[in-house]
């Protein structure tokens, strides 16, 4: 088989990118698909990271004490109701508590904003709010603050399925990710599709391939001992294949943000996950 | 606005209980073995070496830390509720220093 040559070859370069710190890992385990906390993650034929994930990263991201990500959380929670910039006020000033306001909104996003027409994910909305509504500085995509206050707001749509609308406006977004997602590029000359739906399930090294689900970004990925958004995971997948990265937050990653969240819908949002 | 250290105790206990304490400090723990990509030179080394634990002055728990713990340490123990009071954490960094928390708690 062609295309799984090419991934092993992959990963031959990957591997000393990804997979320094621990080349001793032992043979991941097949998950058990019975397991109830497995199959909240599966939905018909979609499954997110946590069903490949070893058991002890699971338990990791199920306590939401021992999951690192929650530091950034605690951080965003204090940020949240402190008042920032010349307009003198805070998120809490127009959100109020954000365990009722941010409810559900995230699983229908990346979504058209009413004013700008224009696509734009959770980031980018809430830097909208903090230059326009604030009169302050945007956060950078990778800050501990941007990062942090994402996940906030992600976290109030747990275990609600992912509902991007992908009609109307939002079309000609969706037909732009998914030729994105279908693109062969890079030196290994691979698409997105070859790893993430052709070669699911299997084994490359250390490493079992997913369905590359977007639900729980931000995610603490070991690797990054961080807390990365999705546009950042994106990067490193274009890297993989030594093909050229785009930055976090351009129209290319936020229309493929959309179709990767379409491929979704139905599944649990998991934000902050945990991963390898 | 930095990150604070995260930590679970419970307000109140009976007297003689035992109960669990969930501590996780948000630190890079830099081993001292990575190399700063751009100059070539390993990045010095800078870990918390050591968490104490005191309940009313009296040590209560002590680890000493090494490069191998990753970022971020989570360290969860157990404690026997005796008298109100105050438990104070306290983790101390290669460069000296020092990260502090207390948190009280009544023993009825
Ligand atoms: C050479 C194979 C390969 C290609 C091509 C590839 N990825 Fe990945 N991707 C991986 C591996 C390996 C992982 C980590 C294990 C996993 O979850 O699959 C991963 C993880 C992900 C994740 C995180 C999943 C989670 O649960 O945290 C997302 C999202 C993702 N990829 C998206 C993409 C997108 C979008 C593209 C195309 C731009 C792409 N990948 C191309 C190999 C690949
Ligand atoms: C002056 C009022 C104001 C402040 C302050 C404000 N916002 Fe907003 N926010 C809005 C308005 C109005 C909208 C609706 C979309 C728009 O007009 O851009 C919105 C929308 C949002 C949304 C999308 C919600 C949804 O259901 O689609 C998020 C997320 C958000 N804000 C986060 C934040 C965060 C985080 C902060 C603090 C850093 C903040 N906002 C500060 C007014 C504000």
């Amino acid at each position: 088989m062609k295309i799984y040559q090419t991934l092993v070859a992959a990963f031959s370069v990957a591997a000393v990118l990804s997979f320094a710190a621990g080349s001793a890992v032992a043979e991941p385990k097949d998950p058990d698909l019975t397991d109830p906390r497995v199959k909240r993650y599966i939905v018909g034929e979609k499954y997110s990271g946590y069903v490949v994930n070893e058991p002890e990263t699971r338990d990791i991201q199920d306590d939401d004490f021992q999951n690192p990500a929650f530091l950034w959380v605690e951080q965003a929670q204090s940020l949240w109701s402190k008042a920032d910039g010349k307009a003198g006020k805070s998120c809490e000033s127009c959100h109020g508590n954000p365990e009722v306001s941010m409810k559900g909104s995230s699983a229908s996003y990346p979504k058209i904003h009413k004013k700008k027409k224009t696509l734009l994910t959770v980031e980018h909305q809430i830097n909208i709010c903090r230059e326009e509504y604030m009169k302050t500085k945007p956060w950078k995509w990778e800050s501990d603050q941007m990062l942090g206050m994402s996940a906030l707001v992600r976290m109030q749509s747990r275990d609600m399925p992912v509902n991007v609308n992908v009609g109307g406006e939002a079309k000609p977004y969706f037909e732009k990710g998914r030729e994105f997602y279908f693109q062969r590029r890079g030196q290994l000359d691979l698409a997105c599709t070859h790893c993430h739906v052709d070669n699911h399930g299997n084994k490359v090294r250390s490493e079992k391939l997913s369905q590359g689900m977007p639900t729980g970004f931000p995610t603490y990925r070991m690797k990054w001992q961080k807390l990365g958004s999705l546009h950042r995971r994106f990067r490193g997948c274009n890297k993989n294949i030594r093909a050229q990265p785009y930055k976090q937050g351009t129209p290319e990653y936020t229309a493929l943000e959309l179709y990767l969240m379409w491929r979704a819908n139905g599944l649990p949002v998991e934000s902050p996950s945990v991963r390898k | 606005m930095a990150k604070k250290p995260r930590i679970k105790t419970p307000a109140t206990a009976k007297q003689g209980e035992v109960f669990q304490v969930k501590t996780i400090v948000s630190h890079k723990m830099e081993t001292g073995r990575r190399k700063d990509k751009k100059t070539g030179t390993n990045i010095p080394r800078n870990i918390l070496n050591r968490m104490e634990v005191t309940y009313n002055d009296r040590s209560v728990f002590a680890a000493h830390m090494e490069p191998g713990i990753s970022a971020n340490p989570y360290v969860s123990f157990y404690i026997k509720a005796t008298e109100s009071g105050e438990i104070v954490f306290k983790w101390t960094e290669d460069s000296g220093a020092v990260i502090t928390e207390t948190r009280k708690i009544t023993v009825k």
